[in-house]
């Protein structure tokens, strides 16, 4: 079995030789594990690294990867990943730390191209174009595929013009009224006007942490994107601001196709319809949450979301 | 389970070590800090007891006599060749009458300083009225009667190893006491160019130097350091070539500045045949002095802006252009300007260089465009302190407090624009 060392956060630079130890030491007990463990259903997949179990076809595809791998270096951080994303769905991808989700996650917007090493292969598309191709201009993807960070990261201006950034950039206002109404909507949209609309000159960073969370998703929204990637937006967030923004979620996926990566078993159970589980680079189960949950069909599906993984 | 109780003892064992190693380093750095404090008090008292006296200057009384035999025998007034001197030497033998024969005269002359009749002549090209009338003058002394009024000459040594005589000491005194000697503000310190009279020589030259050159190395280092670093920094591939680019960028700021001096005098003197002694030479060499301190404190600065803020506008679809304009710049610009003011402050105290560069020559006039020729305040200290004159000494002092106070003030702006432009995130 070959070892993969992975980064959760390919932009912080680690040393490669603390996560070789985890990954190891996580694999050989996963292994022990699995040797004791008698399979309770006899047709439950076992191995890491074969073909993907469950359904990882959508109804209405919007965003397809096909047979996605993902190079730092030297280091093969996505193996063979192939996915489907559908219209006005929400996917949740998890797995322990170092599986690649985040990763995963990156190269749906190619957030990947700002890391030199990193190098993709395979197909992902978005409404039937290749959005690796030569012609495809990053800026344009990122304005139809948007993002939502870990850690709520604000620009240090105003909520209005945090909001109003990306309308600004891509030149979606004909003039200030127009841009005010895109700004209120948004803000609407993320349940924060309510909050701030006294106060929209104030700095972004003046917010607490569950407002700015909702202030980066709105402005996320106001530039009207079809998809929207959210790595682990609420981890750095307490339950009452967590469940805020998985109400939004919610509402969201009325619109929008998202893909959220998160690590609470739970949040995945409440706000997915699909959910993708990651191991060591390689997609090892997808099917509906419901399924997954209740009755995964691999085992490392199984100990993960029991508990015995991660 | 481990031991708690011995866990304990454990601790409580090392701790006194622990305090001790504590204490000793503590009273180490208290130490240190005291040394390096009574150091620089002891540099400020003694650069303030050299210095101070040399803001103020003795002035001598005078009545004279505008009187049109001597400077206009032919009726018309020439400014140039009139003799001035010629004036307020009769107005001190009206002073002092017992000076009899030429020597004793010289000798009385010597009071007064050469400025004196320039001071007379700029009043009459003001008020040509005045000619034939009596006025009352207070003319800069000669230096070294200023000298012995601040105690600096010791009349009471052999006459032969003063610079004045028994008798002109007798004058000095019998003029203070009638109170034609008076201690005011050198205002010439600060309005004159370089002299070789020490109570006309002025800094004024030397500043407007200064300030050409930094004013030359402002406009070029900021530029086109900001620009190499955010290139640098967010453009440009990292690979073998940015590695070395940055091992040399480094290697430069250490580069001994006189270096820098010779480099300017064969590229910009010799090779693109610029002026000699001219700012704009001096300015030249010391962009190339400051940029790789610019460009390391700028570098700096833009790695300090949190990677987050980046993804954050990249990921809403900003360009690497917009992601850099719009949101690391305006976070490393406290950074960045701060490290420009310290390379320019490293700028306005350096001297080698400029030695290279011609502009260490004795120059009267102040410059009033970057290719005069010019001197700077760090190479007009290095002049004086080369002169004998006692009067040059205090004026030495004079001018590195000078010097200080712009660094100060450069220092203050950079603590300020940091503090204005600073922002939380």
């Amino acid at each position: 079995m070959n070892i993969v060392v992975m980064t959760d956060n390919p932009t912080e630079k680690q040393d490669s030789t603390s996560p070789v130890v985890e990954v190891n030491s996580l694999e050989q007990s996963t292994q022990h594990r699995l040797q004791v463990a008698l399979p309770e259903f006899t047709e439950q997949a076992t191995d890491v690294g074969g073909e993907t179990v469950g359904n990882v076809r959508a109804e209405n595809p919007f965003m397809v990867a096909e047979n996605v791998n993902v190079y730092y270096g030297d280091n093969h951080a996505i193996r063979d990943v192939s996915l489907e994303i559908g219209k006005k769905q929400v996917v949740a991808l998890i797995g322990p730390s170092g599986c690649g989700k985040s990763t995963f996650l990156r190269c749906l917007n190619r957030m990947n191209d700002s890391i030199d090493t990193a190098r993709v292969t395979g197909m992902i598309t978005l409404d039937g174009e290749d959005i690796n191709r030569k012609a495809q201009d990053p800026v344009a993807l990122r304005a139809r595929v948007g993002m939502v960070f870990q850690k709520p990261n604000p620009f240090p201006k105003s909520i209005y013009d945090n909001v109003a950034y990306g309308p600004r950039i891509h030149g979606l206002a004909v003039d200030r009224a127009e841009l005010d109404s895109i700004v209120h909507t948004s803000l609407e949209r993320a349940g924060l006007l309510k909050e701030v609309k006294d106060r929209l000159e104030d700095p972004g960073t003046s917010l607490s942490g569950g407002q700015q969370q909702r202030l980066c998703i709105a402005r996320t929204i106001a530039v009207n994107p079809e998809v929207i990637l959210m790595d682990e937006p609420c981890s750095a967030l307490d339950p009452i601001a967590t469940a805020r923004i998985e109400d939004l979620m919610d509402e969201l996926c009325e619109d929008y196709a998202i893909v959220i990566v998160t690590h609470s078993m739970q949040q995945a159970a409440r706000v997915s319809r699909r959910v993708a589980y990651f191991h060591l680079g390689h997609l090892v189960e997808v099917d509906d949450t419901d399924r997954v949950f209740t009755n995964p069909r691999h085992k490392l599906t199984e100990d993960y979301i029991t508990g015995r993984i991660g | 389970m481990s031991d708690t109780h011995s866990t304990a003892e454990k601790v409580a064992a090392g701790l006194g070590r622990r305090r001790r190693k504590e204490f000793v380093f503590r009273t180490l750095g208290m130490f240190a800090t005291g040394v390096g404090i009574l150091f620089l008090a002891v540099f400020f008292a003694t650069l303030i007891g050299n210095g101070a006296s040399a803001f103020k200057q003795t002035f001598m009384k005078l009545e004279v006599e505008l009187s049109a035999d001597i400077i206009a025998p032919g009726g018309e007034l020439d400014l140039v060749y009139a003799d001035f001197d010629g004036l307020t030497r009769a107005a001190l033998r009206d002073k002092l009458p017992d000076a009899s024969g030429r020597s004793q005269r010289r000798e009385m002359y010597r009071l007064l300083s050469a400025g004196a009749g320039y001071q007379v002549r700029d009043f009459l090209k003001a008020n040509p009225h005045t000619l034939g009338t009596t006025q009352t003058f207070w003319v800069p002394a000669a230096s070294n009667v200023d000298m012995l009024m601040k105690g600096n000459i010791d009349a009471t040594i052999d006459e032969t190893l003063r610079p004045l005589s028994d008798r002109q000491i007798a004058w000095i005194r019998s003029l203070d006491e009638a109170g034609d000697l008076e201690s005011r503000f050198n205002m010439a310190l600060f309005t004159n160019g370089d002299s070789r009279e020490p109570e006309l020589a002025g800094i004024k030259g030397a500043m407007m130097g200064s300030l050409f050159m930094l004013l030359v190395t402002i406009s070029l280092s900021f530029p086109i350091g900001v620009a190499a670093a955010i290139y640098l920094e967010e453009f440009a591939p990292k690979n073998r070539w940015s590695d070395l680019i940055e091992v040399n960028i480094n290697n430069l700021a250490a580069v001994p500045s006189i270096v820098f001096g010779l480099l300017g005098l064969a590229v910009f003197i010799n090779w693109m045949s610029l002026p000699r002694s001219a700012p704009l030479v001096g300015g030249l060499v010391l962009t190339l002095l400051t940029l790789p301190v610019i460009i390391i404190a700028s570098r700096a600065a833009i790695k300090a802006v949190p990677p987050s803020i980046r993804e954050a506008a990249l990921g809403l679809g900003a360009s690497q252009m917009q992601v850099v304009f719009h949101h690391v710049m305006p976070l490393a610009m406290p950074g960045m300007l701060t490290g420009t003011i310290i390379g320019m402050s490293r700028a306005l105290g350096e001297s080698a260089p400029l030695l290279m560069i011609g502009m260490v020559a004795f120059i009267v006039d102040v410059p009033t465009s970057f290719t005069d020729p010019a001197s700077a305040l760090p190479v007009q200290i290095y002049l004086w302190a080369d002169s004998p004159e006692r009067a040059f000494a205090e004026r030495t002092s004079a001018a590195i407090i000078v010097l200080l106070a712009f660094l100060l003030l450069m220092n203050l702006a950079a603590v300020i624009l940091r503090r204005r432009m600073e922002r939380k995130w």
